[in-house]
């Protein structure tokens, strides 16, 4: 892909045939133009996209109405133009273009190649699934898939075996139904659990089960694809444009970033510790503690925890002495604070150096960067710390067993955020959290909204709907920044703010 | 006498003349170069050796027949182990960049040991077998063979007598040379039926539907069961047999067995109490689903595969026509058009057929000793055939034989084809 500042449009019927359905394999990398405008937009959107994909897929039962509902809701949206009538061909464009650019991102280590793939999947699966069964077969005609259907006087002879060999079959499923002839070697989650009717090196696949065979095959190309797509990376990333927009994009969540203080100063400094036991998610309440009993955090731990403390309001001078009067309780004296770390505290609130006004990590940062080692305490402990060791802390803090079991399956299931929602549920006290976390910043306002209001949890959902839906009134400070942020390719988290 | 009696001591002066002068170095050659269809098949195929006093030496590969030959009779092993075929000679893996050195193929293979069964059969135990239990093997070909062939469209299947206690299947096709660990892994969990150790006491659990390949299998033990079973291992006689066959069915069946078996001791009628039994409670449940006789007919006799033999492209196992140290028999190819009448126990020894190689010869030997002085090389071979017919191995030569035709006719076919589509004529 080539990056001019002018989009190129393509004509009419050469239009068709590259989208010739309105799902596809992403075999082919687009090859147009685009702008830049254009190339993050679509990255961001489909990334939002793929991030429900994955909340409603632990969240709702795969396939239950609610699942299809909310995903249908998140598709329309994806593919809604702000230009009334977009086209199917426009769609099918976003569709491919946006996919490439976040493999881009997603392909550089062995977690977010995962996450991708896992995702795409799970978003092929539906819209494969959503396709009328005649789209169904034009997609595999299409793709090459070498899937034969089975001819009827086979089908015919061969029907009591596929009835007695594959799940939900019967004989009127049989006659009205396509069976497809697969090679074994394709089709070997069914042949290992023997869900299916082999004859001569072929496997007899039924209509309703031809996704999880073309499943296999997407996931196949996508992985070399992705495998592939690491190796030429650096010539990408040498791109100016592109370098900090990719990376960024691996670690971006959508939402609120936190770097605007709001509640400057009130905050006081003797809140902290009831308030890390109450309203900080398990990563901090894990730093404040360590802070406490060591007098000291290494770099990474007062990285995470300091912005964090920015984010809930503490002023520079609060946080200065915050700092200091822990370190100087250890091995630090006043003096020495003020050489060494006053200078970094500072620096987090943007007085020093470049003058960049970090903002807080989020969920995504804190799990994907910087894992910790021997003598450090930040990081996400659902990610980090060993399940035996995250399941005594967890009974420290007196979660219920059974409340300690949901959590823990949820980190062997790498859901690691919703493994701290629920880490929220249970220690608020409520069934549903009622936001999706992706900041610890946004876990301590959800968790003092719910302290103090009395609130009711719908309502609050609807009003941060609503405020997403209204981007005029908030989006104007937000794009005072992005210029900012443009000029300086500096910090993008604000760039992405989107709300 | 088949077996001229064997001690493990001789081992040392038996294996150098067998190497010299029996083992089949030709169609074994022949075997591993499938063709030479693929460059350097035979020489990337990594062999390992057990020498002597338990020497283990792994990556061993060879250039041509040769070297083979020649390295074998040096080294003289004692077991020989057939591997993967790699990126690079074997024997030079260590000169390969790290990471770059990896299986690649090799046929796909199963090991079925008796001693797996040791829950179920009476007769014997561990490593012993005897001509009662050995039905439990030909069973688990005729099971394994009939769905590689038909359900898996395998074509070009070796069945080896480990030497002791099991067979081994060498699926050598094309097709299966190439699966990846995950497809073989399928393939073998697909064959699985009897799952559990020794806390699980059922071991096969049956839902409606039947699959066709349980099916298939029921109809293969079913032929065997009643005289392998019921007579030979004699499940319904003792009560201590009768309770861990009892042990598996659901407490109301189990009592009113328990009640009828005191009445009735023959355990063939004993049996059909059982069946009629099973039959009537699985009319009047709803669920439907109730094959309680059948689950202790695949329990008793259904395969018990090693999954992880199977599954690794890396995996090294016996290879054919080596010797078995413990009991002297050689690894033969089992002739499955003669299946039934396989008797382990009939299969020749390194000491019987080194013995049979000292009687004296007929006359045209001597003729033939005149032609071998022109060209040496062929005129080993030739001796070599020579010899290993009047031996006991001569037979199973010949079944190795009749695969590899086999397997020559057929990539003759594909080469055919594929000419043909090309319209190369």
């Amino acid at each position: 892909m080539q990056f001019p500042g002018r989009r190129k449009k393509l004509i009419g019927s050469s239009q068709n045939d590259l989208y010739d359905h309105c799902l596809q394999f992403y075999g082919q990398p687009p090859l147009e133009n685009i702008s830049l405008t254009e190339f993050e937009t679509f990255a961001v959107e489909r990334l939002k996209l793929l991030k429900t994909v994955e909340n409603l897929g632990v969240s709702c039962v795969k396939n239950s109405e609610q699942y299809t509902k909310k995903l249908d809701a998140e598709i329309s949206k994806f593919f809604f133009n702000k230009e009334d009538g977009i086209s199917e061909y426009e769609k099918r464009r976003k569709d491919h273009i946006s996919h490439f650019i976040l493999r881009l991102a997603y392909c550089q280590t062995e977690d977010l190649r995962r996450w991708f793939i896992q995702q795409e999947m799970d978003l092929f699966r539906y819209r494969f699934n959503d396709l009328h069964s005649k789209h169904k077969t034009d997609f595999l005609h299409k793709n090459n898939l070498k899937y034969e259907t089975v001819s009827a006087e086979e089908k015919k002879s061969l029907q009591d075996k596929l009835i007695a060999s594959s799940y939900g079959l019967s004989g009127t499923k049989v006659e009205e139904h396509d069976v497809y002839k697969v090679p074994f070697q394709d089709a070997l989650d069914l042949v290992r659990t023997r869900k299916v009717y082999l004859l001569a090196g072929n496997a007899y696949i039924p209509h309703h089960e031809i996704v999880t065979i073309v499943l296999n095959d997407f996931r196949t190309r996508l992985s070399k694809a992705l495998a592939m797509t690491a190796r030429s990376l650096p010539a990408v990333q040498s791109d100016e444009r592109l370098q900090p927009l990719l990376s960024h994009l691996s670690h971006a969540y959508v939402g609120q970033d936190y770097s605007i203080q709001k509640n400057i100063g009130k905050i006081s400094l003797e809140q902290i510790d009831a308030l890390s036991g109450k309203s900080f998610p398990l990563c901090m309440r894990h730093l404040h503690k360590a802070l406490r009993e060591n007098h000291h955090l290494r770099h990474g731990g007062r990285m995470q925890y300091g912005l964090f403390l920015k984010g809930i309001g503490l002023s520079l001078e609060q946080a200065l002495q915050f700092w200091r009067s822990e370190f100087v309780k250890g091995k630090v004296d006043a003096d020495k604070f003020d050489k060494a770390y006053a200078y970094s505290v500072r620096h987090m609130f943007g007085k020093e150096g470049k003058r960049t006004d970090y903002t807080p990590y989020s969920c995504m940062k804190v799990i994907l960067s910087n894992p910790p080692s021997q003598g450090d305490y930040h990081g996400c402990p659902f990610r980090h710390s060993d399940p035996e060791l995250l399941k005594q802390k967890l009974q420290n803090y007196k979660v219920s067993p059974s409340g300690t079991n949901q959590i823990l399956e949820l980190v062997k299931g790498m859901h690691y955020q919703l493994a701290c929602q629920k880490y929220f549920e249970l220690t608020h006290n409520v069934e549903d959290a009622g936001f999706s976390l992706n900041h610890p910043n946004q876990y301590f306002t959800e968790s003092q909204k719910l302290l103090s209001g009395g609130r009711d949890i719908k309502k609050e959902v609807d009003m941060s709907q609503r405020s997403q839906e209204n981007p005029a009134s908030v989006t104007r400070p937000s794009q005072a920044n992005s210029k900012q942020a443009h000029e300086e390719m500096g910090d993008l988290d604000s760039f992405f703010q989107d709300e | 006498m088949s077996t001229s009696d064997y001690d493990p001591a001789c081992l040392p002066d038996l294996l150098p003349l067998y190497y010299r002068r029996l083992f089949p170095f030709s169609q074994y050659y022949r075997w591993l170069s499938y063709g030479g269809v693929s460059k350097n098949y035979f020489q990337n195929r990594e062999f390992s050796f057990t020498l002597k006093d338990d020497i283990y030496v792994r990556y061993q590969s060879f250039t041509t027949q040769n070297e083979l030959e020649k390295e074998m009779q040096k080294m003289v092993p004692y077991k020989i182990d057939i591997g993967a075929v790699y990126s690079h000679r074997p024997s030079q893996h260590n000169a390969v960049k790290s990471g770059t050195f990896q299986a690649l193929e090799k046929e796909l293979v199963f090991d079925i040991d008796m001693t797996d069964y040791d829950d179920v059969r009476r007769c014997c135990s561990a490593a012993d077998i005897c001509s009662k239990c050995w039905t439990l093997m030909t069973i688990a070909i005729r099971i394994l063979d009939r769905a590689l062939r038909e359900d898996f469209g395998f074509h070009h299947l070796l069945w080896v007598y480990s030497g002791r206690r099991g067979v081994h299947c060498w699926v050598c096709d094309d097709a299966a040379r190439k699966l990846s660990v995950a497809a073989r892994s399928a393939v073998a969990e697909y064959l699985s039926l009897v799952k559990g150790g020794e806390e699980t006491v059922r071991k096969v659990v049956l839902s409606d539907p039947i699959h066709p390949f349980i099916n298939h299998s029921l109809s293969v033990v079913e032929r065997y069961f009643q005289q392998y079973a019921i007579v030979d291992q004699d499940i319904l006689g003792s009560k201590e047999s009768v309770d861990k066959v009892l042990a598996v069915l659901p407490e109301d069946i189990k009592k009113d067995l328990a009640v009828s078996f005191k009445d009735e001791k023959d355990p063939m009628k004993r049996w059909n109490l059982l069946c009629d039994l099973v039959l009537r409670k699985k009319s009047n449940s709803k669920k439907g689903g109730q094959y309680f006789d059948k689950e202790i007919m695949l329990q008793y006799c259904y395969p018990r595969l090693d999954v992880n033999v199977s599954k690794g492209v890396n995996h090294l196992l016996k290879s054919p026509f080596s010797v078995h140290p413990k009991t002297g028999r050689i690894s033969v190819p089992i002739d499955l058009k003669e299946l039934d009448t396989f008797d382990p126990f009939e299969v020749p020894t390194i000491s019987l057929i080194c013995e049979e190689l000292e009687k004296p010869r007929a006359e045209e030997a001597e003729e033939d000793d005149m032609k071998d002085k022109e060209n040496e090389q062929e005129a080993g071979e030739r001796r070599r055939i020579r010899d290993y017919k009047r031996t006991s191995l001569a037979k199973y030569v010949k079944v190795f034989d009749r695969f590899l035709e086999a397997m020559a006719r057929s990539r003759k076919g594909e080469m055919l084809k594929k000419s043909d589509l090309q319209k190369d004529f």
